[in-house]
């Protein structure tokens, strides 16, 4: 019994050999095809995971407010002054009226000039609260982050992020130095370790560059720098009054947020006259983007299941001329007591093994995409670095990530779909008359 | 002697354009065991259509053809090809080999069909390939052999499930006078170690080579001839000298 199944392979195997080029050929189709499915849905599944990661770096748990700066016309300015954004009043409004917010960071951020003897650097000021390096996931290098303390006393007192530290003490150990922002100087308590800056999600939340940043309590800054600041722009002045830049708020359970933040756009909607602030929904955010790639997936999957079909066609075209081109070893093999299913498992025996093998090749394919495309990505950029950068941020450092299901997918549906078609061929090839069969030229 | 093949009342019928054709009008023919038929007559007579039902690849439209008891008329398409692969063995006049497979694979296919691929079978077919004097040539595949050799291996092949009977289609149809001989003697050898056979020709000298011709006309028996003894007939026959002659034959269609 085991010898004839392996003969049944092995003479299969040989008449398939007597076509090389038409089997390769064949084979060829059904590789495109799982390789496609594999490598489609890992780029879906990379794009995908990456807003996830992103999203998920906010916080699933968070509401996040932030000032927007609004248009001039809309505004009246008074004296060319703009006060504009969420309020301190707007803070303790959302943080004593809602019982679901367990957390609320405030923060402020301003474009300032850092220095230290004679070196500076131009980066952002951050007033905010110990909580800020744990929300934002900063790690603390050397020294420590702002305390609790820092921010009852108003200290002044700063950390440094990575980079500020870097430049400003190349040779020194900054803790315990004093920088100079303004007219006020600054003891550094702690330096941050790098953080990899967080691009924009959703269009009202714009990326953060994390590198350039010096944090200070935020009461120290509304004490020494106030909420008033006059930005010069092509030789006229313009102040603006902003008290904070953000307020990062804590659900108490992921179930409330999308409730509470219904409550919070409405309170803040009483309060403010124009669209000076944005709410981001971390949550609402990630809903749509598994949504995008669950849309995404069954778009990927229809394209790839069409280039599976389409070998499947190959298998069929091939294995209905190899039954015309075989009729008579057919006839023979009927009249030396092959039965009607011997005939169709050996015209079977071969599409699976063409599928078979297409399959395993396009598996071997598809695992071979991340390194692939990182190659031709590198080797584009190389060869024509412009056309690299006009594509979009996401294509340029997108990293596929396979699937895993898709293997076992894939390959089940390709060795499926030559079942499928080369049973037609083989069931005619079995009800041939093995008398005509046999008279074949 | 117990029947090998026993015919009675065998009609078969074909529709064609609407008219019917009667290939067979009642066929008697009782095969006893050991015995060597020639079924001869012209194109047209029948010949071939009587070869088929008897090879089981078509059924008669009535009367009935009994295989060593079995009545074999009303059995299904896998049940025949049963019969076919366990107790016929077929010889073609164009060998009908299986190119992409080698000698000894060419000769265990009716083995492997019967579910008796194993070892023993294996050996049989080697020692078959010995027999009709291929040993050397195992491995060669069907279209690295001549006309002669690959009829060989076609007569090895329809020997290897020990078939009740081997039916020869104009076995010699495509070969040259001296490899015709080599194979008719090998016919006849397989006769004498208590083969039977049955074998279509429509050439008078090969048929003479059988202990019987039957000839067919029109779809009847014509005539039922016995003859003589093996010796006899070879010297009769003149296998040789007959080519010179019928060469001509070998551009006929087969019938």
């Amino acid at each position: 019994m085991l010898l004839r199944w392996l003969r049944t392979w092995q003479v299969g195997l040989k008449s398939l050999s007597l076509h090389p080029l038409r089997s390769l050929l064949t084979v060829l189709g059904i590789f495109i095809g799982v390789s496609s499915v594999i490598w489609l849905l890992a780029i879906g599944e990379g794009i995908s995971l990456e807003a996830q990661r992103q999203i998920e770096g906010l916080g699933a748990n968070n509401v996040i407010v932030r000032t927007i700066k609004p248009p001039t016309e809309v505004t009246e300015a008074t004296m060319g002054i703009l006060p504009y954004g969420v309020t301190r009043d707007d803070f303790s409004r959302l943080t004593e009226t809602l019982p679901t917010v367990t957390r609320a960071l405030p923060i402020r951020e301003l474009p300032r000039r850092f220095s230290y003897g004679g070196r500076r650097v131009d980066g952002r000021l951050v007033g905010c609260t110990p909580e800020y390096a744990e929300v934002t996931q900063l790690r603390v290098e050397r020294g420590r982050f702002l305390s609790d303390a820092d921010l009852h006393d108003k200290q002044n007192f700063c950390v440094l992020a990575h980079e500020t530290g870097r430049r400003l003490f190349p040779f020194e150990d900054p803790i315990g130095r004093s920088i100079r922002i303004e007219q006020t100087y600054y003891i550094v308590v702690g330096v941050m370790k790098h953080r990899d800056p967080s691009s924009g999600i959703g269009g009202s939340l714009a990326g953060q560059d994390y590198s350039h940043d010096v944090y200070i309590p935020i009461s120290t800054l509304w004490s020494r720098i106030g909420d008033f600041i006059i930005t010069r722009r092509s030789g006229s002045f313009q102040g603006e009054i902003v008290e904070l830049s953000q307020i990062t708020l804590r659900i108490d359970s992921v179930d409330h947020v999308m409730e509470t933040s219904d409550v919070i756009k409405d309170t803040l909607a009483r309060y403010h006259r124009h669209q000076d602030y944005g709410v981001t929904v971390p949550l609402e955010l990630l809903e749509q983007a598994r949504t995008t790639r669950m849309m995404f997936m069954v778009f990927m999957g229809l394209i790839a299941a069409v280039s599976l079909v389409v070998g499947g066609i190959g298998i069929m075209n091939i294995m209905l001329a190899t039954v015309t081109e075989r009729t008579r070893e057919i006839g023979i093999r009927r009249a030396l007591g092959a039965k009607r299913s011997d005939i169709v498992r050996q015209f079977l025996v071969e599409t699976i093994l063409l599928s078979v093998v297409g399959g395993l090749t396009g598996v071997l394919g598809g695992l071979a995409c991340r390194p692939v495309i990182n190659q031709l990505r590198e080797g584009i950029a190389r060869v024509m670095p412009e056309a690299i950068n006009q594509l979009p941020p996401v294509i340029k450092a997108v990293q596929p990530v396979i699937v895993p299901e898709s293997i076992p997918l894939a390959f089940g549906i390709s060795v499926t779909i030559g079942i499928i078609f080369g049973l037609y061929p083989a069931m005619r090839a079995a009800a041939m008359d093995p008398i005509e069969a046999l008279r074949h030229e | 002697m117990n029947a090998a093949v026993d015919i009675s009342g065998l009609t078969k019928a074909y529709a064609m354009d609407g008219e019917t054709v009667h290939a067979l009008r009642g066929i008697d023919l009782e095969v006893p065991e050991g015995d060597f038929v020639s079924i001869m007559g012209a194109s047209g007579s029948g010949k071939s259509t009587l070869l088929n039902l008897l090879g089981c690849l078509d059924r008669p439209t009535a009367g009935r053809i009994v295989l060593g008891g079995e009545d074999v008329t009303t059995l299904d398409d896998d049940r025949r090809s049963e019969i076919r692969a366990s107790r016929i063995g077929f010889v073609f006049q164009s060998y009908n080999l299986i190119p992409q497979l080698t000698v000894l694979e060419n000769i265990e296919v009716p083995l492997y069909y019967q579910g008796q691929l194993d070892a023993r079978g294996r050996q049989r077919s080697r020692e078959l390939a010995e027999m009709v004097g291929l040993a050397e040539r195992l491995k060669h595949r069907p279209t690295q052999l001549s006309g002669g050799q690959q009829q060989r291996v076609a007569i090895a092949r329809s020997l290897v499930n020990d078939p009740r009977f081997i039916l020869a289609d104009e076995p010699t149809g495509n070969l040259d006078s001296a490899t015709s001989e080599e194979i008719l003697h090998l016919l006849l050898e397989l006769n004498a170690q208590g083969k039977t056979i049955v074998m279509v020709t429509h050439e008078p000298d090969i048929g003479r080579l059988g202990k019987r011709i039957v000839r067919l006309h029109d779809g009847e028996v014509a005539s039922d001839e016995r003859l003589d003894t093996v010796e006899v007939r070879i010297q009769k026959s003149e296998v040789g000298s007959r080519r010179s002659d019928a060469e001509g034959h070998s551009d006929f269609p087969n019938p």
